[in-house]
């Protein structure tokens, strides 16, 4: 049910944004979507088909950009891709952990006309 | 033709979560924001603070569940003003519900606000609602695997109760395992173990809420 909300978000911002530029439809959103935030693309794409159906964003293709997820050490400083989401820092062996990436969630772009 | 948008899709939700906390300060009110899995302990935890607090400071109480009001019918018998939200299916609460629960309470004689979520330890780390401080409740019988199985949300936590201290015997819980694996996630998180049932710890985590709390 995650999604349900998210995608609702989504169409209202882009429905705002295509109304700020006179768009007599939306034909496209690009959206960029964290490995950490939890969205499952698929899910949006359901939710999407039902809850635009009466707007001019009906029928409009859906980008995903996945964004992998990141970690900084705390001790060592080092930045790495959080592979199968190992908690350990493979510089030095800790698991003193910051998220850095993979939390994005946000609307790129999208096209209308 | 081609729009940049990039706008968080979550930025109408943190503006109305800014408002709730604007008009929180407004009227003097510290909020806590408690998440756990479902059953790891929040109600119990809430009722137990009302319980030794009642008579230093003055509560409100925001519960959020799927359905059903149990929970607000077991803290209203404590004399709290409670809101129950049923989110009607939806997992977390978001920043407009609880907007619309401020509004039916009565904010200028709350000192702390205590706001349940939905028991849940995805969505409701995605959704700021306006409050100061957010409160983890873990249980032993969980497993000392879940801060890694749910890292954001133990990333963004302040403090981590770990409830349900006194089946610790009866399982395998490995509590350096759990502990580490939070100070890991989380540079600030204090972590409190505690019993509601035997009442080991409650008064660290009441101590640990008076230090949060301004002066009243």
């Amino acid at each position: 049910m995650h999604e349900l909300s998210i995608t609702q978000m989504m169409l209202d911002l882009v429905l705002e944004e295509a109304r700020k530029n006179d768009a007599a439809r939306v034909q496209a959103i690009t959206l960029v979507i964290g490995k950490m935030s939890g969205i499952v693309d698929d899910c949006v794409r359901f939710y999407f088909d039902f809850l635009s159906r009466d707007t001019i964003a009906k029928g409009a293709r859906l980008a995903f950009k996945p964004v992998p997820a990141k970690a900084r050490c705390r001790e060592c400083g080092r930045e790495f891709k959080l592979e199968e989401l190992k908690w350990v820092c493979p510089g030095c062996g800790t698991t003193c952990i910051e998220i850095v990436g993979g939390k994005e969630l946000y609307v790129e772009s999208i096209e209308v006309e | 033709m081609e729009i940049k948008v990039l706008k968080d899709i979550l930025s109408a939700n943190d503006q109305r979560a800014r408002e709730n906390r604007a008009l929180l300060d407004e009227h003097h009110v510290f909020t806590v924001n408690i998440t756990a899995s479902p059953g790891a302990g929040k109600t119990s935890v809430i009722l137990e603070t009302i319980h030794r607090l009642k008579d230093r400071i003055t509560f409100g109480v925001v519960e959020g569940d799927v359905s059903s009001s149990i929970d607000a019918k077991m803290v209203g018998k404590e004399g709290v003003p409670v809101v129950q939200i049923n989110t009607g299916g939806t997992c977390h609460l978001d920043a407009t519900m609880v907007s619309n629960a401020l509004s039916n309470l009565p904010l200028a004689k709350i000192d702390l606000l205590i706001i349940e979520n939905v028991g849940n330890l995805i969505c409701p780390a995605s959704f700021a609602l306006g409050e100061d401080r957010k409160v983890l409740v873990a249980s032993v019988p969980e497993g000392h695997d879940k801060p890694h199985k749910y890292p954001v949300m133990f990333s963004q936590a302040d403090v981590v109760i770990l409830n349900k201290m006194d089946l610790l015997p009866h399982t395998d819980f490995d509590l350096k395992a759990f502990e580490s694996a939070v100070d890991g996630l989380s540079n600030k998180a204090q972590i409190l173990r505690v019993s509601c049932k035997t009442g080991e710890g409650i008064e660290a985590w009441i101590a640990w809420l008076l230090e949060q709390l301004p002066a009243c």
